[in-house]
């Protein structure tokens, strides 16, 4: 069977085939009834809906963050001290701070 | 409008006793197109009823092409004037308001189709006997088998049913409504390269899906 003449064949009989604009009887009553019910929009609601779906993502980087803290993690290298955490984290915030008042310092 | 809000009461009172001039009434029909939207933009729902009712037989037949029972082609034209009334306030009235609204049903369609993919390829798989037959009489005359034939008609609807949504999209707007591509791009939202891209494949992967159903009997 030759493919292309039965796919123009098919395509032919779809574009016969042309579909219905029959509208049912009081759609346009049944659209109008939808916006209007719709509620308008609460900015307390949408507000609330955020914050409960921020939840689980919160929940989450709070155990990986207690887990990083609290458990000790493989390379305790003998000898060496371990960094405090709250140090570096407080270096790395204040980096940025830290090189203004170079640059101040120098000019 | 505003004898509306009245107590009923005071309304059929100035009814009777004030009758409005016919220049102070205006009935929605008789209001232009720019106003009946402009005053849907400010929330009046009842100026787009008349809207809903001129240009709701094109959006049907639109939506029959991609769905088919009547239950999902009403639900795609209200989620399409739902749409519509939403964004009302993005129609900046340099192209007929049909354009907008036909591209609007043309991406909620797409939609449906991407929504309803996996349920249309299962329900759709087997050939029935009268297809079988004008398959027969294709395979032994094609100009003998007739396209204004209902089997050749369900058995596009099937090719069409098994098709990727960007595919039949492509299809039905190319090759079915004989669109051009530059149309196509208009209503997709897509470049012209990419509905040329998707028109290319779209023929094959129709192509192939006949060879599916044709290979056992016939090939």
């Amino acid at each position: 069977m030759k493919l292309e003449a039965l796919q123009k064949k098919l395509l032919a009989a779809a574009r016969a085939d042309t579909p219905s604009d029959r509208v049912p009887l009081a759609f346009e009553k049944r659209v109008l009834a939808h916006l209007q019910q719709r509620p308008a929009i609460d900015p307390a609601a949408l507000w609330a809906r955020a914050l409960w779906r921020a939840v689980i993502p919160c929940v989450a980087v709070s155990v990986i963050l207690a887990t990083v803290t609290f458990l000790p993690i493989g390379n305790s290298t003998a000898g060496a001290e371990t960094p405090d955490l709250s140090q570096v984290f407080e270096q790395t915030l204040l980096a940025s701070s830290a090189e203004q008042v170079q640059w101040e310092d120098y000019w | 409008m505003g004898a509306t809000n009245e107590p009923l009461a005071d309304a059929a009172t100035a009814f009777a006793f004030e009758r409005p001039t016919p220049s102070a009434i205006v009935p929605p029909m008789e209001r232009t197109e720019a106003e009946l939207i402009a005053a849907a933009v400010r929330g009046d729902t009842a100026s787009f009823e008349p809207l809903i009712q001129k240009y709701s037989p094109r959006v049907f037949a639109t939506a029959r092409r991609y769905a088919r029972l009547e239950r999902e082609v009403e639900d795609i034209v209200q989620e399409v004037w739902i749409k519509a009334f939403q964004k009302l306030d993005s129609y900046r009235g340099e192209a007929p308001f049909e354009h907008w609204l036909m591209r609007l049903a043309v991406r909620t369609c797409y939609d449906f189709l991407r929504a309803h993919q996996r349920n249309r390829e299962a329900a759709f798989s087997e050939i029935s006997d009268e297809e079988d037959q004008w398959l027969e009489r294709f395979a032994a005359a094609p100009e003998d088998a007739s396209e204004q034939a209902v089997a050749a008609k369900q058995l596009v609807a099937k090719v069409l049913e098994q098709m990727t949504p960007a595919g039949r999209l492509i299809i039905t707007l190319l090759e079915i409504e004989e669109r051009s591509i530059k149309e196509i791009a208009e209503l997709t939202g897509w470049s012209v390269p990419l509905v040329k891209v998707r028109a290319f494949r779209a023929r094959a992967e129709m192509k192939k899906i006949l060879a599916r159903m044709t290979r056992d009997k016939y090939l």
